[in-house]
């Protein structure tokens, strides 16, 4: 068949089976746009923005597992993407990002928009390539589809000049590569049969277990075989900020999140246990904050798809690498049933003595908004959040039921990455709720997209927790730097609800708590426009528990108030009480304490 | 990445690893990029064709314990176009560099530089009015050895090729 390396490209896109690419166009795509207006089973999304372009595609990743894919045009389109795809880098997201380049012939004259994008994104892409010949599409595309998604998944770049999209080949679509082999990439995937014995014998042997639980386990789609290891040894399990979602939230072994703004309890337990099972988690220095008082007394199980990060920042007793669901699997045949134990009821201690707990002072307070979000959607929805205070208070009392239910930027942590990313995981998941929480600083990163989700009549609800600054930074600067709050005000904001409806959007404007539930109720109800509620909460609030970085558990600030509050909450019907929640575990400690050891 | 000015206590912490990589372009790149991006120290670093043209060989000697060598070795690993690190320490092996040396030769110096070349079996292959150009091959101590004999005679100039090793016996890369 005779077609132009642009038809190459589409064709290829819909045998990996992509139904959306999420774009904006140029001189030098001309050709590839031109393919498009003909294409029908692929949507493209034109942003208005392509950073939108890149986490749209991400959080479409995220939503899914799926590849997303993205498109800018040379020079200052590829630049443009260069965040977002650093983002999917860092968080391990498979992502393909298609830049058009100038002509082959001007390629390294500075021809007009032209720009190194290969060489820009070596450093933040699992592998790039620069297709210099049309001959060589479909195999790089197969190629790069592969690498995105297998192994430790990540971005990957396909550079396509002018030309090359432009000239007409012969090539035949059913030639398309159904199975890929790199010989120099070759992922192992199963765990080391003997580490995986000796894991289950230290699991045994181990008397204060604790499972702590990365991305990775998102990735592999392990959600099934946590929860099984959890309930089977009773071990509770706690998550870093990617890793929400691999078990249930509201069951009785999570622990939350642990690092810098984890619970305390989910701290206490790592900072004491005598076994760590890491799981697809990369000891990031917001989880461990100073490393060599991280877990001191732990033996540590890593299991990891990437050899690399398994003894990268702590040494591993027995390092396993595999995909992370297949060696729990294998790891489920060994391991014998445990109790419960004193150790988990010590943990139980620690999270009445710590729990997580905010005022009910008639203030509005994101923790509450979390609440009522979760309540109004019985915790079944998509959350995206941005970055800063209301993301840790996101991550924090968001109880993430499922796997992908939760997008946000950790390890790159970019303000602006909300909106797009929800925007993302609603096309992918047009049946889901998605709500973004949002800041009213990180809002105005990537605020044109509101045109984007509007456009495409995507109800996605955009929460900004308005508290006139730059709370995170803020927070520092009150706790670490006198007060000197330098350059952290946002005094002077938009009209959020104008700006919302002047997009084609609803706004929404809320004060006062009472105001939060019917504000998403309302929301939810909202068919086929984006909602922006805009809450506007107290300035001054810092997010707790925090561990400031580089230090330990034993620094770890509380909320002033903590005390006070746990009394109040005893003598205070209306909200949760202890009483409730001891009853729910005691009846699961009595099953779990029947459990026969071997 | 010159390999110089090593002194001998630098070199305990050597090691000569060596990447079978596809020749592609811009894969020197990935890899040098890697290196100071991870803050690697890269003594010497050479790259070449091997007996199959599609895949060249890296020789790279890096400083460091062996946690930054494993970490090393797993980062090259994780590229794409690298097929195989292999680590030099854990192989009995040979490791040869190429050096010239550009040095003053005043009549007088002459015979005594000609046996100083003699000794570590070097060649003269540039005869100047007042200077010679020596080549050398060797390991890298012979390497820094003559350098020094030479040094009181005036090093106009030197350039050094970088290890290369290869296994002994039957093993192959
Ligand atoms: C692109 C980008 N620039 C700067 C930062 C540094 N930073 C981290 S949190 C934060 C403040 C975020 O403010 P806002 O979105 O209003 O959220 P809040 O903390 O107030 O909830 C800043 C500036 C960042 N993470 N990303």
């Amino acid at each position: 068949m005779k077609m132009s390396g642009a038809h190459v490209v589409l064709e290829c896109l819909r045998q990996e089976g992509v139904k959306h690419i999420f774009g904006f166009p140029g001189g030098v795509l001309l050709p590839f746009y031109d393919a498009l207006y003909d294409c029908q089973d692929i949507e493209h999304i034109l942003v208005r923005h392509e950073q939108g372009a890149a986490h749209m595609a991400d959080g479409y990743a995220r939503a899914t597992g799926k590849v997303g894919v993205c498109l800018a045009t040379s020079g200052p389109g590829a630049t443009n993407l260069v965040t977002g795809i650093t983002n999917a880098y860092m968080d391990s997201i498979p992502m393909v990002a298609i830049t058009g380049q100038v002509r082959t012939a001007v390629i390294g004259k500075d021809a007009f928009q032209e720009a190194d994008i290969t060489g820009i994104t070596m450093p933040i892409t699992k592998h790039n390539y620069l297709v210099k010949n049309p001959e060589d599409l479909a195999r790089v595309i197969s190629e790069a589809f592969h690498i995105a998604r297998t192994g430790r998944p990540g971005p990957v770049l396909i550079d396509i000049p002018f030309d090359v999209n432009k000239q007409i080949i012969e090539w035949d679509p059913s030639t398309y590569p159904k199975k890929v082999d790199i010989p120099s990439y070759r992922p192992n995937i199963r765990g080391h049969e003997m580490q995986i014995r000796k894991a289950a014998q230290v699991i045994a042997e181990a008397e204060r277990p604790v499972l702590y639980v990365g991305g990775g386990a998102i990735s592999a789609n392990a959600q099934k075989e946590v929860t099984e290891l959890a309930e089977r040894c009773n071990i509770l399990v706690t998550t870093t900020l990617l890793g929400k979602g691999a078990i249930d939230e509201t069951h009785k072994l999570s622990m939350g999140m642990l690092g810098m703004h984890g619970t305390a309890y989910a701290n206490h337990a790592v900072n004491n246990c005598d076994l760590l099972i890491a799981v697809g988690a990369r000891f990031d220095d917001r989880v461990t904050g100073k490393v060599d008082k991280f877990a001191p007394d732990a033996k540590v199980i890593h299991i990891d798809i990437d050899p690399a990060e398994i003894g990268k920042v702590r040494f591993a007793d027995v390092p396993i690498v595999g995909d992370v669901k297949l060696v729990l699997k294998e790891l489920l045949k060994h391991v014998q049933p445990r109790p419960w134990s004193e150790w988990n009821d010590q943990i139980m201690e620690w999270k009445k003595l710590f729990p997580l707990i905010y005022p009910k002072d008639g203030k509005l307070y994101v923790e509450y908004i979390i609440d009522q979000i979760g309540e109004a959607t019985n915790w079944n929805l998509i959350m995206a959040t941005d970055v800063g205070q209301h993301q840790m208070w996101a991550a924090q009392y968001f109880k993430c039921r499922k796997p992908h239910h939760w997008i946000s930027s950790g390890g790159l942590g970019t303000m602006g990455f909300g909106l797009p990313a929800a925007i993302g995981a609603k096309v992918a998941c047009p049946e889901s709720t998605v709500v973004c929480i949002s800041g009213d600083g990180s809002f105005q990163m990537c605020t044109q997209e509101l045109m984007t989700a509007s456009v495409y009549e995507l109800p996605v609800i955009s929460i900004i927790c308005n508290n006139h600054s730059l709370g995170m930074v803020r927070q520092w600067q009150d706790l670490f730097y006198k007060q000197r709050f330098s350059q952290t005000s946002l005094e002077a904001s938009p009209d959020f609800v104008k700006l919302a409806e002047a997009y084609g959007c609803v706004g929404i404007r809320v004060e006062k708590p009472e105001e939060v539930r019917p504000a998403i109720e309302a929301a939810l109800k909202v068919r086929k426009k984006p909602v922006v509620i805009e809450c506007i909460i107290p300035t001054e609030e810092n997010v707790y528990p925090m561990i400031p970085a580089g230090e330990s558990v034993s620094e770890m600030k509380q909320r002033t108030d903590l005390e006070e509050l746990k009394a109040s909450l005893n003598t205070d019907s209306e909200a949760w009480s202890f009483s409730e929640e001891d009853k729910v575990l005691s009846e699961y400690v009595e099953e779990a304490e029947s459990v026969q050891t071997p | 990445m010159a390999i110089g000015n090593l002194m001998m206590t630098q070199l305990e912490h050597h090691h000569v690893l060596t990447a079978l990589v596809e020749n592609h372009p811009g894969v020197l790149a990935r890899m040098a990029g890697l290196f100071a991006r991870r803050g690697y120290n890269i003594e010497s670093l050479t790259v070449s064709v091997t007996e199959d043209p599609a895949i060249s060989r890296m020789t790279i000697v890096v400083a460091g314990d062996s946690m930054v060598l494993e970490q090393i070795t797993k980062q090259l690993n994780k590229l794409i176009e690298v097929i195989r690190v292999v680590d030099y320490a854990e192989l009995p092996s040979v490791q040869r560099e190429l050096a010239l040396i550009k040095v003053n030769a005043e009549p007088r110096d002459r015979s005594e530089i000609m046996q100083i070349v003699e000794i570590f079996r070097g060649r003269i292959i540039d005869m100047g009015e007042r200077t010679f150009i020596i080549e050398v091959t060797g390991g890298s101590e012979k390497l820094d050895k003559i350098r020094e004999l030479l040094n009181p005679y005036g090093i106009k100039e030197m350039v050094r090729t970088g290890i290369i090793a290869m296994a002994r016996g039957p093993r192959t890369a």
